[in-house]
């Protein structure tokens, strides 16, 4: 399935890597960060040699180093605010942005908001807690903690513009934009809510839950064009797709991985395609695309009918992708893309034709034809 | 301690020296799991006076755990490990043993790029103290190597005669690396042939069985010395004929010596006739064609080890040695190659006991000599699959496979981001792992809830039930310590541990009564099937579920839960008294909720709970508590009236 290439960072496995947006038609830029205790680094990688790459689609390049810096802390998630900046989440609880000088290809500390989330009392030496979610939407960056908090901040505001204390009993393990004032969470409850942050009212506008066991969910990913449809992945490696509009429990629950799901990311140009990565080592690459292809065209029928199916074609074909009640689901085409893999894979992301992981054998690993 | 092996039991035990401790005062120690903690102790100083600062020191077992660059070495070797580990030995003769050769290829390749990144390192950095080390970790890997590609040659592949001499001459060309640089300086001057280090270069290839590229060489030198043509075309000859064993069946071993013989004695007429007489350098190649041990020994410079002296001679006298003949080549070659000058080191002890096919021995000495325990637990693994080790037995633990791979996995474990690496080895420990494993998992510290949650999915996969309910409560009490009740809760449901749900639940039902709300409703409220793990929990829910119910004005089913929930025994007594006081308010009502009977059953409980509690003094002392009970026989029986007269008219219409 295309060529990967890879690299061991020779430290603690890429728990959280990004790829920068894209410049020109390739995604060649990447970040990742390793969690060890002594030795944390935010790193910055060109993925392939960025002149050489062929003309005919072949990258020989591994990925290469283009600076890195010291962090406190594991991190825990990170995502790029802008090509320059970049938001990483420390298990201290920190919130830093690092900016990234491409002139000279260094990293420097731009701003930094100390325990951002903390247990109890923020002022004491100790008591950080883990910020385990951010997400940005320049310059807004939101992100959510181990303390059940939610903070909001600005790039260029020193102190958090809100923050929601005690906005979850139990922790929060990641966050994603609905729309540009909503924001999505999920928590260890099993929770996914839906938050509005123009009410000052410190409660969730919304609130779905699993049925049965509440078995706490990791990761949630929107649909990239269809923002009511929400994939999340939960400690027991099931991908569950929730229809916002609708109901309080998931559309469909689909067995996937044997252990905890860590991310879940639509493909971003092209969003029939999902891929999510789990603890088992596994990296499933869901193609739903088959299933559209295979429906009837009703719009290609002609005759009079076209005017009067054409409404519910275009919402069928918007519905089976991700939302269509068949509960087995067996048109979706599932790949693993890195079988054999023993250790956990703790973070993925895609982007164009590349997708970039990294694993708790401290290597991340580039896969440039997707597609191919 | 780096390194002290299984062997340190004898002569070779190896000094470590704990530094910053006072020389000459006595140490007392205790083992860890992959440290030795030394303290510093008051014994023999008595007469010092003033007492001074005792410190605890941590000794590692296995340093090289640490060092940075050796990371990629772990992790790469440990998916070779595992494939190791998922091969099928059910494959037949050949095919299983290119696969394992394979395998041991494949741990070669890992030590070479961690050689090469090591030695970019060293360029790279400017640091002199950090060169210094990186150089030595160079030195180190490119002897693990060494020993590692002789192991394979001998014991993995354990070639026959004939393509052993060919393997062992790949051996020695891998590891002697400065040759293609002086190669390229001859050929890069104007003259090569009158370059000074010209014949050197000519040795070097031929002492290491280079006949093509020896004899590309020398017919620079005849085309820039014509005079000599004859003789070069002769030694060109000579050395194009040489007979060399085959990889292929496709001559037998006696028709290679046979062949060999008959080109040994042209060798040897032309020598004798004195053709080479007028140029020294051919002569001397001529006789080191012939296998001579003198002329082979004066280029000693050029061979710079004693085992490419040893696999030179064997090229030139004895081209179809046996692997068991090893031995004897080998010791001799390593005394007439040191002379008495030097004693052979460690890194030759380990060599000359691998041609000597002790493989213990050589297991033995490494582990004593390098400071990490990869190397053993690797080879030593890779040994066993290649059924070689079977029938030693130690007198401690099980075998030497598992003793040294829990060795080397216990030094993963002391590392922070390493240890997982350590539990795939522990499962492959058939004996021991399992307890390896399970005294080693509780000491990982859980900074994250993420490192929890992997150290949790580790054990819930090998159900050490144990282990998972000590970690949900080491999580469960910090998150109670930071007033995290939720999270507490749903890590203590985790462990499916009741008592801990009951603390916490207590905890909740103590700040309603504090605050007289409850917090983390979105948890309460969604407890679901796991409100039946504790029966404080049963209580918790149903009793926001009353709280709810009475929010949204379902009094009468409010009540009927209410009531059950004293008449079934859901609620501890201690809590009666709030549920009753609960009951107040509904008592209260316009309407009346409670029946006749429901109202008999709340008088009931009130009088068990004042008559009942043998801590009578309590409501005498309390007037708030008295107040309260009076208040409530004066609600109920108020309520008892109005229900009498209700329930009367309802009946009698």
């Amino acid at each position: 399935h295309g060529d990967v290439s890879a690299k061991f960072c020779s430290r603690r496995s890429a728990d959280a890597l990004r790829p920068l947006p894209p410049r020109l038609q390739s995604p060649d830029v990447f970040a990742t960060a390793g969690t060890t205790i002594c030795d944390n680094r935010i790193s910055i990688w060109s993925s392939g040699d960025l002149g050489n790459a062929g003309l005919n689609g072949e990258y020989h390049g591994e990925p290469r180093l283009l600076c890195d810096i010291q962090h406190n802390g594991d991190v825990m998630d990170m995502q790029f605010l802008d090509q320059e900046r970049i938001v990483v989440a420390s298990s201290t609880g920190t919130v830093t942005i690092f900016r990234h000088h491409q002139n000279n290809q260094t990293l420097s500390a731009n701003h930094r908001w100390e325990k951002a989330h903390y247990h109890v009392d923020q002022d004491t030496s100790c008591g950080g807690a883990a910020c385990t979610g951010v997400v940005c939407s320049n310059p807004e960056i939101v992100t959510v903690g181990e303390d059940g908090r939610i903070n909001l901040f600005r790039a260029d505001q020193k102190d958090a513009v809100r923050t929601i204390d005690n906005a979850d009993s139990s922790t929060l393990h990641a966050v994603t934009f609905l729309r540009t004032t909503e924001i999505l969470t999920v928590n260890s409850i099993g929770q996914l809510k839906i938050w509005d942050l123009r009410h000052q009212r410190n409660e969730p506008s919304q609130i779905f839950s699993l049925a049965g066991d509440r078995v706490p969910l990791h990761c949630v990913d929107r649909h990239p064009n269809q923002q009511h449809i929400v994939a999340t992945g939960g400690q027991d490696g099931m991908l569950s797709i929730w229809d916002i509009r609708q109901g309080t429990m998931p559309v469909s629950l689909l067995n996937a991985h044997e252990a905890e799901m860590w991310e879940v990311h639509f493909h971003p140009s092209d969003p029939d395609h999902l891929f999510t990565c789990s603890e088992d080592g596994s990296l499933w690459h869901w193609d739903a695309s088959t299933n559209v292809s295979e429906k009837p065209s009703f719009l290609h029928q002609g005759g009079r009918s076209t005017a009067y199916l054409s409404h519910s074609t275009i919402n069928q074909s918007v519905v089976s992708a991700w939302l269509s009640n068949d509960p087995t689901k067996d048109r979706m085409e599932i790949t693993n893309l890195i079988p054999n893999q023993t250790l956990s894979v703790n973070s993925l992301d895609v982007l164009g034709p590349c997708l970039v992981y990294g694993t708790d054998t401290e290597a991340i690993y580039v896969n440039r034809q997707l597609f191919a | 301690m780096g390194g002290a092996g299984p062997g340190a039991a004898d002569e070779h035990r190896p000094v470590t020296v704990v530094p910053g401790a006072v020389p000459r005062r006595q140490l007392c120690f205790a083992w860890g799991p992959a440290e030795v903690l030394v303290c510093e102790t008051l014994f023999g100083r008595t007469g010092e006076g003033a007492p001074s600062t005792s410190r605890v020191f941590v000794v590692r077992r296995d340093q090289d755990i640490y060092i940075q660059t050796l990371r990629k070495l772990f992790n790469e070797s440990h998916g070779i490990f595992m494939g190791l580990q998922r091969s099928e030995e059910e494959l037949a003769g050949k095919s299983r043993k290119a696969q394992l050769v394979q395998v041991s290829k494949n741990y070669r390749s890992v030590i070479r790029a961690c050689m090469e990144d090591m030695h970019q390192a060293a360029i790279s950095t400017r640091d002199p103290a950090l060169q210094g080390q990186y150089s030595t970790q160079v030195s180190i890997l490119s002897a693990m190597e060494l020993i590692w590609n002789l192991c394979e040659i001998l014991f993995v592949e354990a070639a026959a005669a004939g393509p052993l001499l060919l393997r062992l001459l790949d051996w020695v060309r891998l590891h002697v690396c400065d040759v293609d640089s002086m190669v390229r300086e001859v050929l890069s001057s104007e003259n090569p042939s009158k370059h000074k280090l010209f014949w050197n270069v000519v040795d070097i290839f031929v002492l290491q069985g280079r006949m093509d590229e020896a004899r590309h060489l020398l017919s620079k030198e005849a085309s820039a010395n014509p005079t000599s043509m004859n003789m070069y075309k002769i030694l060109d000859d000579l050395m194009k004929k040489m007979p060399v064993p085959s990889l292929g069946n496709t001559q037998t071993l006696t028709e290679l010596e046979l062949k060999w013989q008959h080109w040994h004695e042209e060798c040897q007429r032309y020598l004798q006739d004195g053709t080479f007489a007028s140029n020294p350098h051919m002569e001397s190649i001529c006789k080191i064609l012939l296998g001579d041990e003198d002329a082979i020994l004066e280029k000693k410079e050029l061979m710079t080890t004693w085992y490419h002296f040893l696999v030179t001679r064997l090229l030139y006298s004895h081209p179809t040695v046996k692997p068991m003949e090893l031995r004897f080549y080998a010791q001799s070659s390593m005394d007439l190659f040191l002379g008495g000058e030097s004693s052979p080191e460690p890194l030759d002890m380990i060599l000359m006991a691998a041609f000597e096919f002790e493989m213990h021995q050589v297991i033995k000495e490494c582990s004593i000599v390098l400071s990490n325990w990869w190397f053993v637990a690797h080879l030593t693994d890779l040994l066993d699959h290649c059924k070689l080790l079977q029938s030693h037995n130690l007198y401690f633990g099980s075998n030497m496979r598992e003793f040294l791979l829990l060795e080397y996995a216990s030094g993963l474990f002391s590392h922070h981001s390493l240890w997982q690496l350590g539990v795939d080895y522990f499962d492959h420990c058939p004996q021991y792992g399992r307890v390896y494993l399970e005294l080693h998992i509780e000491r990982i510290p859980l900074s994250t809830e993420q490192k929890a949650l992997k150290v949790l999915r580790i054990c819930e996969q090998r159900q050490m039930h144990e282990q998972v309910r000590s970690i949900c409560k080491i999580m469960a009490m910090k998150a109670l310590r930071n007033n995290r009740l939720g999270s507490a809760l749903s890590w203590s449901i985790r462990a499916k541990d009741a008592a801990f749900a009951t603390l916490i639940s207590d905890r909740f039902l103590k700040d309603y009564c504090e605050r007289g709300c409850f917090s983390d409703l979105d948890l309460i409220d969604n407890l679901g099937p796991s409100m039946l793990l504790s029966d404080r929990l049963t209580f918790l829910g149903k009793y926001r579920e009353f709280h709810r119910l009475y929010g949204e004005k379902r009094f009468p089913e409010a009540a009927r839960l209410l009531l059950t929930l004293m008449t079934a025994h859901i609620a501890p007594c201690s809590f009666w008294m709030t549920l009753l006081t609960d009951a107040l308010p509904l008592l209260e009502q316009k309407e009346v909720i409670f029946s006749a009977e429901q109202t008999y059953e709340l008088m009931r409980c009130l009088e068990d709970l004042t008559a009942g509690n043998p801590d009578k003094q309590k409501f005498q002392d309390d007037d708030v508590e008295t107040t309260k009970v009076e208040m409530l026989r004066l609600a109920l029986a108020r309520n008892l009236a109005r229900v009498i007269v209700k329930e009367g008219t309802v009946e009698g219409s």
